[in-house]
């Protein structure tokens, strides 16, 4: 029922974009932006999703992101550029894994609450991504980290793929595995899972580092295709990930959602961006737009789905 | 027949003491802190964050929460700024009167959506934020304002009382120090002896009890909202005026400290608990800290890395007094229910 | 306002009168001519098993749905042909609803006082507040501090409480619907203390009970309601219990059962005083294999506490637990899994299933780790064979197994719980009031599984409020109250009186 909605709600989205844009948006340029640039905002999702799925929310993602994205800057271009890319991207994954940790802690362990723990920890993380820049931005990267995100595999950009091989693995870890059954089962009614001998600290820990590692995986691609790092970019994609999760057809309450719906409801999100682009919206009219398709979701969902 | 103070809030106390304590820290490090010049100018520049506390309390104890109310701020003195600058009228009454109505009616429009959607306040309103926002910046370009008549320039000196400093320069207890209080204390009344406000108290604690003893929910959820819209809009002239200047990109992105300031003073964001003066105490220690760092040297990038830690630390010690409180009351098993 | 304690009680003239009540949900007959009246200054009961109709009377009553043509009811002397809810409440018909309904946050004279602010009045008066509720609360002879939050009262205050608040807005009618299940054997006696004090001020209270001992204590008349009919309205003095459960079941309990276990089956749970703040106290016992041991108390006798225990979610403070001889810890539930312990919770609803996920997530959610044996995928094929397999072997009737669990019959979620403890193949199985709000018919159903499980050599604690199923289903039957074991009994050495009179006394 919902992909169906969603696949009609593409198909008008992308025929109003097209006739908006005058075609521009059917040119073969414009699949090449689509193909590059979905995949972070895609990413981004996936790293948003498992939050929302047990029912919380991870308001920390993109700070998350850009302080990995320093953190490989710095050792790419100051501290270890003799190791390259494949050392700043192992590094950055460690301080993805561990910002998880600590997101975990506070929220599985300590029990604060996800909405007010991401909020403390995200500016707790673009605090400390600020003390290491001053506020500058590191760029000039080597040509193999910037394969990542500028590159292509037989006409296949690379970050596409990044993003098909992670959403591929985020399908199979939630329909395949104890972990995946066990947070839709949490999301939905987490004293049920805990009287079924679920652990439910352990899958709330999870969701959080897998959470924080996604965003590691996002900021490979984010410091990629920018050619730069910086403590605030990317600030808007916090909305647009709750939003894209909200229309793919996860539960803002937990429980529900598929990756399917997260991906089509990516694909519509930028197609819009990418038409609002060629439109010339500047950012802000742009991200105005989001907040009212954001509320118009909500609201229709209550409308029409309730 | 005595009024049922509560008294016993131990969250304020705690707070007064280690802002006692932060304080005689900060005069040893540096005397300038504890002078009266140095207190009146920091009341006084906290003021705005002061007067939005108060109405992120009101929304706490409803049980909500709003972070679009720096967008409503800026959209409020904005479109104030426009007039006054474009007729130069040379009247501060009319100019405070300008950004209430803004605030009040964009409040509401949160108000309606979070009764209607039912969706939590925090999308609700993150929504929000960027649409205000998106459109004010769209709009104007994020151009500034700083052409105000005379009249509005001279009333940000206004003082209650003036003292004479040591070098001459005098200082004093601001106006909008004191607008703040008044708030405080109108605000103090709503809650304690409005009936909208008892109300709000009852949906924060029980939503379904409320609703059953025939509250009108969408009233109270209006009510709130509306509330912060209007605080919002003052808190936009104050912040005008402190500044001399409006710039629209000056106040969005300071939400968090005072949702910080209103959980440190000890408002649940469970909803049903927290006091005026708690919030008063809450944006005095955020502040307190702020003014600190800055006697002490630190470079301000380290600002945000304090301010989240304050913010997680005051979460875990009010989710571990929680799980403490069920615990006593209903057993562990409970207590692991409370994801 | 007038308060309407002052009343005088006009005998015999009902405040409420239903004549020809019916009404249909969908092709359902929730209610089917019945006729009922409410005497002031009574007590009146309402009894019937889940599904007999009790709601739906209740919520006609408060005017929460609407009669369907033909119904004719009288309030305090005055026909209507629907009520309002507004409506109601403004005549006297007040509902103390099972979770109180009370805000935690405000003081006690506020939650009584509370319904001043549905006046058009934008100012509080705290001192008619606090007078307000001193005034009920001595009237009724109650002596809680107004200005106490509710949160920190017990929950049989609480209750009190929510009593209170009906009277202060001049309640005519109280409607308690099971109001006793969460209390102590003391704190009922408080509580029907407090109704006898009602009554004598003219209130009339109907009340809702599935709990018939008290029934019969505390009303004056009950009224039977079983499958949408009214079977019947009878005086309680002289009704037994065995003859007014039978006038709600229709059916008597027919369940006997023939093998009973042999001395000398090995021990396979041993509890050496096992202890914990404030829930119980030097707790002591020990399970045979293939044995059915009945734990007995009213609620806050530390049963349920107990029953946690050993199930890993509410660590003791002192003694020990031994299952098979080896010590178990009781930290977490997944080592009460793997020590063989499971538990059947007493709210199904909330606690035993996740009612939005599929028959099969909720059927397989204990046997993951078995299920991924062969690496780290759960496969789905797999998966989805097994819980077809499961389904058919519980006789679980479901259409598609991946429908919401929601979706299933209240019996056939029952199986689905039970369905999944048995997959871990537990040794030790505790099911807490398993036949709580179920039928007659179901009951037996559910004693049966238990006489094939303990047939398997599964052993199982089974806690109850009801002697008569100890009776019938247990070897043995430990008695709790205030926290302690107080009796052990075989179930051949007592009649249930004795037994009765021993959780009592």
């Amino acid at each position: 029922m919902q992909i169906v909605a969603l696949m009609v709600l593409l198909g008008v989205l992308f025929a109003l974009m097209a006739f908006l844009t005058q075609g521009k948006l059917l040119e073969a340029q414009s699949f090449q932006a689509i193909a590059f640039q979905m995949p972070l905002l895609g990413l981004l999702t996936l790293a948003q999703m498992g939050p929302m799925l047990s029912g919380g929310i991870d308001l920390s993602i993109i700070a998350t992101a850009n302080l990995v994205s320093i953190v490989m800057a710095l050792s790419m271009t100051q501290f270890f550029p003799a190791l390259q890319a494949p050392f700043a991207i192992l590094l950055g994954l460690g301080l993805s894994l561990l910002l998880g940790i600590l997101k975990g802690f506070f929220i599985a362990l300590v029990s604060v609450p996800a909405i007010i723990a991401t909020l403390g920890l995200m500016i707790f993380i673009r605090g400390l991504a600020l003390v290491i820049t001053r506020g500058y931005v590191i760029a000039g990267f080597p040509p193999d980290f910037l394969f990542i995100g500028n590159g292509t595999v037989v006409g296949i950009p690379v970050p596409f793929l990044v993003f098909a091989i992670f959403a591929s693995l985020m399908y199979l870890l939630l329909s395949r595995t104890q972990f995946g059954l066990e947070l839709y089962l949490f999301g939905s009614n987490p004293v049920a899972t805990l009287f079924s001998g679920v652990n439910n600290r352990k899958v709330v820990f999870r969701t959080y580092l897998l959470s924080s590692f996604l965003a590691g995986i996002a900021s490979c691609v984010m410091a990629s295709r920018f050619n730069a790092a910086q403590a605030d970019y990317g600030e808007s994609y916090l909305l647009l990930t709750v939003l894209a999760c909200v229309l793919g057809g996860v539960s803002p309450s937990g429980g529900s959602g598929r990756v399917w719906g997260i991906v089509v409801s990516v694909v519509v999100l930028q197609v819009v961006a990418t038409g609002f682009n060629l439109l010339g919206f500047s950012s802000h009219l742009a991200s105005a737009l989001w907040g009212m398709i954001l509320l118009g979701v909500v609201l229709f969902n209550r409308l029409f789905l309730a | 027949m005595k009024i049922p103070w509560k008294i016993q809030r131990q969250t304020e106390w705690y707070l007064l003491f280690v802002i006692i304590v932060l304080s005689a820290f900060l005069t040893v490090v540096n005397p300038k802190f504890f002078t009266l010049e140095n207190i009146f100018d920091f009341l006084r520049n906290n003021s705005f964050l002061g007067i939005v506390a108060l109405g992120e309390l009101v929304v706490l104890i409803s049980g909500g929460i709003d972070v679009s109310f720096t967008a409503i701020a800026t959209v409020a003195q904005y479109l104030m700024g426009l007039v006054i600058s474009t007729t130069m009228v040379n009247n501060v009454l009319l100019a405070f009167l300008i950004p209430i109505p803004i605030g009040i009616a964009l409040g509401a429009v949160n108000g309606v959506l979070v009764y209607y959607t039912r969706v939590h306040p925090v999308i609700i309103t993150i929504s929000t934020l960027n649409f205000y926002y998106g459109v004010l910046m769209f709009l104007t370009k994020g151009t500034w304002i700083y052409k105000f008549p005379p009249a509005f320039r001279e009333f940000a000196k206004l003082k209650v009382v003036t003292f004479m400093g040591a070098q001459g320069v005098p200082f004093g207890f601001s106006f909008f120090t004191l607008l703040w209080i008044i708030l405080g204390f109108f605000t103090f009344v709503v809650l304690r002896y409005l009936t909208i406000g008892r109300k709000i108290y009852a949906v924060g604690g029980n939503l379904e009890a409320a609703r059953r003893a025939g509250f009108n929910i969408f009233r109270v959820q209006l009510f709130v909202y509306s509330y912060i819209g209007l605080l919002a809009g003052i808190a936009g002239f104050v912040h005008a005026q402190l500044n001399q200047m409006i710039q629209p990109n000056a106040i969005v992105g300071r939400e968090l400290d005072v949702i910080a300031a209103t959980i440190l003073g000890g408002a649940s964001i469970f909803g049903g608990s927290g006091t005026v003066w708690g919030a008063f105490l809450g944006v005095l220690l955020i502040a307190i800290i702020k003014n600190g760092l800055i006697l002490m040297k630190a470079s301000a990038y380290w600002h945000e890395v304090i301010m989240g830690s304050i913010i997680v630390l005051a979460a875990s010690i009010s989710a571990y007094q929680r799980k403490l409180q069920i615990r006593r009351e209903k057993g562990r098993f409970a207590e692991e229910q409370i994801f | 306002m007038e308060s309407a304690v002052n009343q005088p009680v006009s005998e015999k003239e009902p405040f409420l009168l239903l004549r020809q009540v019916s009404k249909r949900f969908g092709g359902v007959r929730a209610l089917d001519k019945v006729d009922f009246e409410i005497i002031r200054g009574e007590v009146h009961c309402l009894v019937g098993e889940n599904g007999s109709g009790k709601s739906t009377l209740v919520k006609i009553v408060t005017g929460v749905v609407a009669p369907e043509g033909g119904a004719e009811m009288v309030i305090d002397g005055k026909p209507y042909s629907s009520l309002r809810p507004f409506e109601a409440y403004r005549l006297g018909i007040h509902v103390v609803h099972q979770d109180l309904s009370l805000f935690p946050n405000l003081s006690v004279a506020e939650n009584i006082a509370s319904h001043f602010y549905l006046e058009p009045r934008s100012f509080v008066d705290w001192k008619k507040i606090r007078k307000r509720g001193m005034e009920v609360m001595e009237k009724l002879g109650i002596t809680l501090h107004p200005d106490t939050e509710v949160r920190k009262l017990s929950v049989a205050d609480q209750q009190l409480v929510a009593i209170c608040r009906a009277i202060a807005s001049d309640a005519r009618l109280i409607i308690l619907d099971e109001p006793t299940s969460s209390l102590t054997w003391k704190e009922v006696n408080r509580l029907f203390a407090f109704l006898r004090e009602l009554k004598s001020k003219g209130i009339a209270v109907l009340f809702i009970s599935h709990r018939l001992d008290e029934v019969l204590e505390i009303g004056d008349r009950v009224t039977v309601i079983r499958d949408g009919k009214k079977v019947g309205t009878f005086v309680a003095q002289g009704l037994t219990r065995d003859e007014l459960s039978f006038l709600m079941t229709g059916k008597k309990l027919a369940f006997t059962r023939e093998v009973m276990l042999q001395e000398n089956r090995p021990e396979i749970l041993r509890v050496e005083r096992l202890s914990r703040t404030n829930q119980y106290h030097e707790v002591s016992f020990t399970l045979r294999r293939g044995e059915v041991l009945g734990l007995i108390g009213p609620r806050g006798s530390g049963r349920t506490e107990i029953a946690l225990s050993l199930f890993g979610l509410n660590p003791p403070d002192e003694g020990a637990i031994f299952v098979d001889g080896k010590r178990f810890r009781a930290r977490s539930v997944q080592e009460a899994i793997q020590y063989g312990i499971g538990y059947v919770p007493e709210n199904r609803l909330l606690q035993g299933l996740v009612l939005d996920q599929s028959v099969e997530n909720n059927l397989v959610i204990t046997v993951f780790e078995q299920l991924k044996r062969r690496g780290l995928f759960v496969p789905p094929r797999e998966k989805h064979a097994f819980a077809e397999e499961t389904v058919l072997a519980f006789g679980i009737k479901v259409a598609d197994i991946e429908a919401p669990v929601r979706s299933l019959s209240g019996g056939n979620q029952q199986k689905v719980v039970l369905a999944k403890w048995i997959l871990t193949e537990p040794k030790i199985l505790i099911l807490d009031t398993p036949t709580h709000g179920v039928d007659v018919g179901a009951k037996e159903s559910i004693y049966q599984s238990i006489i094939e499980l303990v047939g398997k050599d599964l052993s199982i604690i089974l806690i109850s409020d009801e002697e008569q199923e100890v009776r019938l289903v247990c070897d043995r039957i430990l008695v709790m109250k205030g926290g302690k074991i107080v009796k052990e009994f075989s179930p051949g050495t007592m009649t249930e009186d004795d037994l009765r009179q021993s959780i009592r006394e």
